[in-house]
């Protein structure tokens, strides 16, 4: 019955892959303020791969100035740092994660846009970053997107800031694309490219990885508000999370946390920045 | 279809580079995979080993790798530029990587062609006085390449699907554009999508059609 | 490497003693050549610090494992199984809808099989991670995105293999089935499909071994898998691209080439297998395997 059993098999096979990829519901909720009341526990989502904001580390947990501002956040909820699970998230499923109530939170280099709110809420901005360039210690070049001309740019597929360096710095700058940021580190230390782009705090991470063979221009170009995301109109959460980044401001960690993520890096710890009221 | 054809000039070009992609790594497959089949029914021990081991290793390596290798290998590391100009040098990349890739699957089915190959027929040109190239060269790989048109076909297929991944090298091709057409025009996900599609069904399905009628026209009759 | 060794000798003749002189001179001419090859990249990657030991001695941390290697191997496993066991359901449905009597049946699979077979996988998985929320009003996580696109692409090469190995099988023995009684679905489901997929098996091993592969395009929707975890993981934390990238290609080295062992152990000539003919013309092996395109 070599036929009959075979069938048997991919069906009881099928049917539980189909069960598990289906499985695990979400609990609901109003706001995360009630969630981390009653639970005393928060799923937040961060980045897994950018030194000095949301990396997963050997050892298994994250580091990074993101993570310090999600436990900072938490803990004023009343959940302690042992309590939060860190989830990964790139650039293409914050949204939907927020939306399904995968993660309960966002703090994953999260920048504010009008399009965004259309689908999601935001907290903060917690930090004001802004376009700039990591070039080779040793060049003096390149000073700023206008110096780009004839030099090769790298940046990550998908994003639109080098397109913009091409539109309106440097019509003559040539553009490559790709997957991390890492293989662009990878060329740029090899004197393949000349520069990589994106916002000045993510590169900062590089550097301070790269002490020496890496330098931020330090001439932002943009401005870029991280905020924090949450579920769309949960505005209770948004005023929770407000009063936590107002006291983090105030009382010296927010200070701390930047300067401990990015020290050696070159970088500047600038103003606290304004919450943004609506 | 207003996405498709307000972007119908993105989209053209993209499916040109998936074409020259295509043309260039197959013409590349087909010589380095001959090239290695030739190794590895070679006299010599070493180049056989060499072409087994090079077959072992791109077979089984999945082609985001072996572009990533080709790219930041090759291409960062090994220092090889091919053109000043990125966009040139990433395309000629991505064919470098997928003929590495491509050619061991021709070898693969070119070997099995040999096998199908009487023995008495390389036995009998020997017997005429030809040496081993001469051979592989008129007796054996002629009536090889006869007897696998159907698979080469397949694999010409499956090479023009694989040019999707070269967006690992940063080079433009389909699968990029509908990527960045989907972000745009959010709301025409399935015109979007069956658009691409119909490209490749366009592109696919007469390879197909050709490689069936070839393989039947030029099938050795034993 | 299906099938195992196979002597292609009689290509040429047994070198005399200048003939195997001249090949040991050629031998170590290209070995010479080979090593040559190697010391330029040796260097060059030398010149690019590409063999500092910071970038290499991570990758023996047992914790670099149990946080990245292990479950990135974990989730492209994962996307696997549930890759194989979903195409080869949709293989096994569509290549009996395919061989069906009735033409209403047969036309739209065929369809089906062809469209799959055309539309690239990376298209097949973008589609539907940014497509099922228009869709469904809910976004699809990436391992079922993965999944989707691994089952359909997959499953139509695989409904194709099993077609082909149905069609292979002598006429005998379905006509014999028929004659002993036995209804179109039990020929089919109890004599045909059985013999097809022994027949079969190591094309459809080597297609898994395709699958396998392909689920590293995972990476492309951030995919929990051995490249996005385990390659740019550790990547990102000791900037080492590179030696990540010869590590983790090894690891699927090892698995696929442990399937290849596996397709070879299953072709074996088993007694009670039916032989389509006798191996003549004698040719360099009885039969050839069936390859599956990369």
């Amino acid at each position: 019955m070599f036929g009959r059993s075979l069938y048997a098999v991919f069906a009881v096979v099928a049917l539980t892959a189909t069960a598990t990829a289906c499985g695990g519901g979400q609990d609901t909720y109003d706001s995360v303020v009630d969630k981390a009341k009653n639970d005393k526990k928060l799923v937040i989502g961060v980045k897994a791969d950018q030194p000095g904001l949301g990396l997963r580390t050997p050892d298994g947990g994250f580091s990074g100035f993101d993570i310090e501002v999600a436990k900072y956040v938490a803990k004023s909820l009343g959940v302690e740092a042992k309590d939060i699970t860190f989830k990964e998230t790139v650039s293409a499923n914050r949204e939907a994660f927020l939306q399904q109530g995968q993660v309960d939170m966002v703090v994953a280099t999260y920048s504010i846009t009008d399009a965004r709110k259309q689908k999601v809420s935001f907290a903060g901005p917690y930090f004001v970053a802004g376009q700039d360039l990591l070039v080779r210690a040793d060049d003096t070049a390149l000073t700023g997107p206008d110096t780009l001309n004839g030099k090769k740019l790298c940046s990550v597929a998908g994003s639109t800031p080098a397109q913009k360096v091409k539109e309106s710095y440097a019509k003559q700058v040539q553009l490559q694309e790709e997957r991390t940021y890492s293989a662009c580190v990878d060329r740029v230390l090899g004197g393949q490219l000349d520069a990589i782009t994106t916002d000045n705090v993510i590169l900062a991470g590089y550097a301070a990885q790269h002490t020496g063979k890496l330098k931020l221009v330090g001439k932002p170009f943009s401005t870029e508000k991280y905020g924090i995301g949450l579920k769309k109109d949960d505005s209770a959460g948004r005023k929770a999370v407000n009063e936590a980044l107002t006291t983090m401001f105030a009382d010296g960690s927010w200070k701390k946390a930047l300067e401990s993520s990015f020290g050696g890096a070159g970088f500047t710890v600038p103003e606290a920045p304004k919450l943004e009221q609506y | 279809m207003d996405a498709l054809l307000l972007e119908w000039d993105t989209v053209v070009a993209a499916f040109w580079m998936t074409v020259r992609l295509t043309a260039v790594s197959a013409l590349g497959s087909l010589v380095l995979g001959t090239l290695l089949t030739a190794m590895r029914v070679a006299p010599l021990a070493t180049l056989r080993r060499t072409a087994g081991v090079y077959v072992a290793v791109a077979r089984n390596t999945p082609l985001t790798l072996v572009l990533l290798f080709t790219g930041l290998g090759v291409g960062a590391n090994l220092g090889v530029e091919l053109s000043s100009d990125i966009a040139t040098n990433n395309f000629w990349l991505a064919c470098i990587g997928l003929t590495a890739y491509t050619s061991a699957f021709v070898c693969e089915a070119l070997r099995a062609g040999i096998n199908t190959v009487p023995v008495g027929q390389a036995e009998a040109a020997r017997s005429l006085g030809l040496g081993f190239l001469q051979t592989l060269g008129l007796i054996t790989l002629p009536q090889a390449f006869r007897a696998v048109i159907a698979p080469l076909g397949g694999i010409l297929i499956a090479l023009t699907k694989n040019t999707t991944i070269a967006l690992v090298v940063g080079v433009s091709e389909a699968s990029v554009r509908m990527r960045e057409m989907i972000e745009t025009y959010g709301d025409q996900v399935m015109q979007i999508f069956l658009g691409f599609a119909a490209g490749f069904v366009l592109l696919c399905l007469p390879m197909g059609l050709l490689f069936g009628w070839l393989s039947r026209r030029l099938a050795v009759a034993r | 490497m299906i099938g195992g060794p196979v002597s292609y000798a009689n290509l040429y003749e047994t070198p005399g003693p200048r003939g195997a002189r001249r090949n040991r001179v050629l031998a170590g001419v290209i070995a010479l050549v080979l090593l040559g090859l190697a010391y330029v990249t040796y260097v060059r990657f030398d010149a690019k610090e590409q063999w500092a030991a910071g970038k290499w001695t991570p990758l023996l941390r047992p914790e670099v494992w149990t946080t990245f290697i292990l479950p990135g191997l974990a989730g492209t496993l994962a996307a696997a199984v549930a890759g194989v066991v979903l195409a080869g359901l949709f293989g096994l449905v569509f290549a009996t809808a395919r061989l069906s009597d009735h033409r209403w049946i047969r036309w739209p699979a065929s369809a089906v099989v062809e469209f799959f077979r055309a539309v690239p996988l990376l298209l097949l998985i973008f589609f539907a991670f940014f497509g099922s929320y228009v869709f469904t009003g809910a976004n699809i996580s990436a391992f079922t995105a993965v999944v989707f696109g691994l089952t359909f692409y997959n499953g139509s090469v695989i409904a194709e293999i099993i077609r082909a190995g149905v069609l292979s099988l002598p006429r005998g023995q379905a006509e014999a089935a028929h004659a002993i009684g036995l209804r179109k679905g039990q020929v089919m489901r109890l004599v045909l499909l059985p013999q097809a997929f022994r027949a079969m098996m190591p094309a459809v091993i080597s297609q898994f071994v395709v699958l396998l592969k392909d689920s590293a395009l995972g990476l492309i929707v951030g995919y929990d898998e051995l490249v996005d975890r385990g390659l740019n993981g550790i990547a990102a934390n000791f900037s080492n691209v590179i030696p990540a990238a010869i590590l983790i290609a090894a690891i699927f080295i090892g698995i696929n080439l442990s399937l290849d062992r596996l397709a070879h152990w299953l072709s074996r000539p088993s007694g009670d297998r039916p032989r389509g003919r006798a191996a003549w013309p004698r040719t360099y092996r009885a039969t050839t395997p069936p390859s599956s395109p990369p």
